[in-house]
């Protein structure tokens, strides 16, 4: 068991070289966008811009900032961070259906950060620092306490250049329920060094993003090798926003999109700052078909990279040359496909690898988490890591957890478990599981709701408590046989995670989060529940009282009170002998 | 004697193997009547799972119980049903046979009143009969072992069973006069719930009573029986501590437990009274009224002994009733233990008031509790309100019950020693108040 973990834990910790293509010691700024057409009919757009930082912020007081943005070079330098990772991300990734995402994030927001060893106290430092990305990005990432945040043992390793393995450095939080708009989206434009003024991130308009199936923005800060042999470092903020526009509701039914369909304007021109400013459409067609759909306006730069395991072809447009633009000095891709129609497309292909979620049981009082992992390797197993974070109020009894792969039980090699501590911390269960070929694998655990404090339910109990997705990661072969120095050395798609060699890539995918209700308590009536409830106590209290002080007297005939006396007036008055 | 109390075990071990074997064996052990956080199966065996893991089982807020039932049920999990109805046998045959003893006790006691003038001529009629007193222990057994809350305990495999036997235990070794035994399971109980350390005064009271040693404040023998009684069983209570946490080389347990009794954090629903409050008790207010309900629980031993320091059996049955009105997660196997000792206050029937009343009052809660924990949980026609309704006209039952009993007990006790038939000083009949 051992062993297998730490083989995974080094594939995924090998260092992330590599990156020296600029003259050290000048800052760079590079910005892409990436077209993707989906099976579906929609389009994913993914912008990438990256802001190098040729100063080691963990060692040198740096006080001069051109183009990386000061606010966070100074949050780095104060909490001492190794590396962060921070994501907004309204709605789901789709992988069934619009295949494996370059970069996924979950929904809600995301924030993992991993201290340096320096910090001593790394639950102080992550508050104060999360309550600091709640300014800086407009997000109530100040929710962020120690009910839900975690640290897992595996499943996030540092993926810049570090030496660190302790992992009580890092900490893991997710909000579900954090909805993401243009108040977030505002102060992430004004970390890039044009703005939205010019280049790419001109394109970013908040009615047009906020007007799609899936929205993800994501901020990623840790350092990298400046050189080739690592002796100096950069800092590198990659600021990564992913959007995917629905055929039918942004696209009027058509697979027919342009940047202007999308956007709702073009680009006129590349950032002045970036060293590099590309658009990319992916022009691979699934299997023996190509060219399925035609270019507009048509670029003779092609470049073909290894993605997922997968050969891939792109269209390129370089921004920084005045041809790339036409007479009225605007570029608008446009996709135009080729007589087919959305519905001959065919199903679309299932990826390699991908997961499911859901809650099963009727009730307020118990339910089951069950997870569907699917691995459709034709004939490679491989394991994947599994991390849940399950809020303490849903009481998840570990002994009920079940992994069935094709009816038979299937033990986790590794599964590190800590239960919850009621109001203080949730559940964390990190499980490796080895996925035979061409498989199923369900993972279903109970839980039991709790009954909480009414002043404990968010506003609109009823509508039900989000569980954050569970974070899959695994090491998925390669189809083809990719080799490293084939790699492209800085482009979007060497995505973040390490790939140590050709026959494997990483990849880290998120299930849907969950929606659980709770038990209620009846919240208009404490005022009464305290006096009923107090009235009992004094039943019990009373009588006890009566009992215990008093002794028992033969009644006295003297004295007889007001109700004697009207007793005996009405007695006399029907004459009757008087008590 | 004997013949029927096998019958009664064999019958009521026959009832509980075939509900353990039938359907209703799952449903019985979710209900949250039967079962709560500190007792319930399904977590010891969590906790089981979590020792196995290798996770500390008291680093989370899900199981309960001590170190020794966990490490008991290690080894014998796999014959859990039978230890739970070994274990309700156990609890019957000792309180049958501590009734028997103790009401042995009890003639002898009478008799010797009687021999002294204690009792008024008049109130002859009242005094126990062996003829009546006979059938007593029998009854006790069977109404422990038939009871259905009892049964309902025992098929949910409720911890409770075990404390309940305890208890039992305690109570036989008390009335049988070994103090060193008494001590012992008293520190049992209390390692085990914690509320039974309130049962030290009536069981001291028992034996000073037992050896004949008067309750005198300046009396010196009844000092030092009174400290040697305590040293034994603070020094056991401290084995017992001791040993719990050599056996998990720390000392979580001891907040996760005692911690967990004391504070309420749990708030899933029972039959007590705690819950509804605590859930919706406003936060400033909440550590305060904590206070005021445990209070509740320890505080009224005091007064019940300075008022029944001659009666120190009753006063370990209203302690016990107490305990399980007032206690901050009562099942109905609480309930099922102080209502098995019923029968032994049977001679008070004369001077209950509203035994119909409280009779129908129980059941009629006890029915309607799955009800509404289906309207409220399962259907979403009835809200948290209505199961709260239950339990608190559930918890007045209880009160009146028990109060109407003490009622009685003082009042036959006074009838004993002034007569039956009160006269007033012109020779009419009297009527008799409390002032």
């Amino acid at each position: 068991m051992a062993g297998a973990v730490l083989v995974a834990a080094a594939l995924w910790a090998s260092v992330w070289a590599g990156q020296c293509a600029e003259p050290p010691g000048s800052d760079v700024f590079r910005e892409e966008l990436l077209l993707t057409p989906l099976r579906s009919g929609d389009i994913a757009a993914t912008f990438q811009f990256r802001t190098r930082l040729d100063a080691d912020l963990r060692k040198e007081k740096v006080s001069h900032y051109r183009i990386f943005p000061k606010v966070l070079g100074q949050l780095i330098s104060k909490y001492s961070i190794q590396e962060l990772h921070l994501s907004f991300t309204q709605g789901f990734w789709r992988t069934k259906a619009w295949g494996p995402p370059l970069l996924q994030a979950p929904t809600g927001a995301e924030l993992w950060v991993w201290f340096q060893d320096s910090v001593t106290d790394v639950n102080k430092s992550w508050k104060e620092l999360s309550n600091i990305l709640s300014g800086i990005f407009c997000a109530s990432l100040n929710f962020i306490d120690s009910t839900n945040t975690v640290t897992p043992t595996a499943s996030f390793k540092p993926l810049g250049v570090a030496n660190i393995t302790d992992h009580h450095l890092l900490r893991y939080a997710t909000l579900p329920r954090e909805i993401v708009c243009t108040e977030n989206l505002t102060p992430w434009k004004k970390l890039l060094p044009c703005g939205s003024k010019a280049g790419l991130a001109s394109l970013l308009r908040a009615e047009r993003l906020y007007h799609s199936s899936y929205h993800s923005q994501s901020v990623h800060i840790r350092p990298i090798c400046q050189n080739a042999d690592c002796s100096s470092v950069s800092w590198e903020l990659r600021q990564a926003l992913t959007v995917v526009f629905d055929m039918y509701s942004s696209g009027q039914g058509k697979r027919d999109w342009s940047i202007f369909k999308m956007f709702s304007r073009t680009v006129t021109e590349s950032c002045p700052l970036a060293s590099q400013s590309k658009i990319y459409v992916d022009v691979s067609g699934s299997g023996k078909e190509v060219d399925l759909f035609e270019l507009n306006p048509p670029t003779s730069l092609e470049r073909q990279v290894v993605v997922h395991g997968d050969r891939r072809v792109y269209a390129e447009y370089d921004l920084s040359q005045q041809g790339t633009f036409s007479t009225s000095r605007n570029l608008n891709v446009a996709l135009k496909w080729k007589g087919r129609t959305a519905e001959s497309a065919g199903q679309p292909q299932s990826p390699l690898f991908h997961a499911e979620r859901y809650v099963s049981g009727y009730g307020l009082q118990s339910g089951v988490i069950n997870t569907m992992v699917f691995n459709n390797h034709p004939y490679r197993a491989y394991p994947v890591m599994l991390l849940e974070t399950v809020p303490w109020y849903l009481r998840l009894y570990v002994h009920t957890l079940t992994i069935t792969t094709r009816g038979k039980e299937n033990k986790p090699s590794y599964i590190h478990y800590e239960p919850a501590k009621d109001r203080q911390r949730p559940h964390l269960l990190e499980m490796l599981i080895q996925l035979p070929p061409n498989s199923i694998t369900k993972i279903s655990i109970q839980f039991e709701r709790a009954l909480l404090k009414w002043t404990e339910y968010p506003p609109d109990p009823n509508h039900g408590f989000y569980i954050s997705p569970s974070v899959l990661s695994v090491l998925i072969p390669s189809v083809i046989n990719q080799k490293t120095d084939e790699l492209e050395e800085s482009t979007l798609f060497s995505t973040l995670f390490p790939s140590s060699d050709g026959s494997s890539y990483f990849m880290r995918l998120y299930t849907e989060p969950l929606l659980v209700n709770l038990p209620t308590p009846d919240f208009s009536m404490p005022y009464n529940v305290i006096c009923l409830t107090c009235t009992v106590v004094a039943v019990g209290y009373g009588s006890f009282y009566n009992l215990l002080t008093r002794t028992f007297q033969v009644e006295d005939r003297k004295g007889g009170g007001l109700a004697k006396t009207i007793a005996n007036l009405i007695r006399r008055l029907r004459g009757v002998p008087p008590l | 004697m004997a013949a029927p109390l096998v019958l009664v075990v064999l019958v009521a071990v026959t009832v509980r193997a075939i509900l353990f074997r039938s359907s209703l064996a799952e449903f019985i052990s979710e209900r949250v009547e039967v079962v709560s956080p500190l007792n319930s199966w399904k977590r010891v065996v969590e906790g089981m799972a979590l020792l196995d893991l290798g996770v500390s089982p008291y680093s989370g807020d899900l199981f309960h119980e001590t170190p020794l039932i966990l490490y008991l049920f290690h080894f014998l999990v796999d014959y859990a049903e039978i230890v739970f109805m070994i274990t309700d046998a156990l609890t019957a045959i000792t309180l049958y046979l501590a009734v028997k003893d103790y009401n042995k006790l009890m003639f002898k006691k009478q008799k010797l009143l009687l021999e002294l003038k204690r009792y008024s001529q008049e109130g002859h009629d009242l005094l126990r009969v062996p003829t009546e007193m006979y059938y007593v222990p029998l009854k006790v057994a069977l109404f422990y072992l038939l009871n259905p809350y009892t049964v309902l305990s025992c098929v949910a495999k409720s911890t409770c069973v075990i404390n309940n036997a305890v208890i039992a235990l305690f109570i036989l070794a008390t009335v049988k006069g070994s103090r060193l035994l008494s001590a012992v399971f008293l520190s049992v109980a209390t390692y085990q719930s914690l509320y039974p350390i309130t049962l030290l005064p009536p069981a001291l009271l028992y034996l000073l009573q037992k050896e004949f040693i008067p309750i005198k404040m300046k009396s010196p023998s009844f000092w030092l029986f009174s400290c040697q009684y305590c040293s034994m069983y603070l020094g056991c209570l401290c084995v017992l501590v001791c040993h719990s946490f050599f056996l998990l080389n720390s000392w979580d347990f001891i907040p996760s437990i005692y911690g967990f009794i004391l504070s309420v954090p749990d708030l899933t629903p029972n039959i007590g009274l705690f819950w509804y409050f605590f859930a919706e008790m406003f936060e400033h207010f909440s550590l305060f009224f904590v206070c005021v309900f445990q209070i509740n629980v320890f505080f009224y031993i005091v007064p019940l002994t300075i008022k029944l320091k001659d009666h120190p059996m009753f006063l370990m049955f209203m302690q016990l009733a107490v305990i399980s009105i007032f206690k901050s997660y009562p099942t109905v196997g609480d309930v099922a233990l102080y209502m098995a000792l019923l029968p032994m206050w049977a001679h008070l029937s004369r001077f209950l008031r509203n035994v119909f009343i409280v009779s129908c009052m129980l059941i009629v809660c006890t029915l309607l509790f799955p009800v509404l924990w289906h309207l409220w949980i399962y259907a979403g026609s009835a809200n948290s309100n209505f199961y709260y309704a239950i339990t608190l006209s559930f918890n007045v039952g209880q009160i009146l019950l028990v109060s109407d009993y003490f009622y009685a007990f003082l009042r036959r006790e006074y009838h004993l020693h002034h007569g039956l038939y009160l006269t007033k000083k012109d020779g009419t009949e009297a009527t008799l108040v409390l002032k």
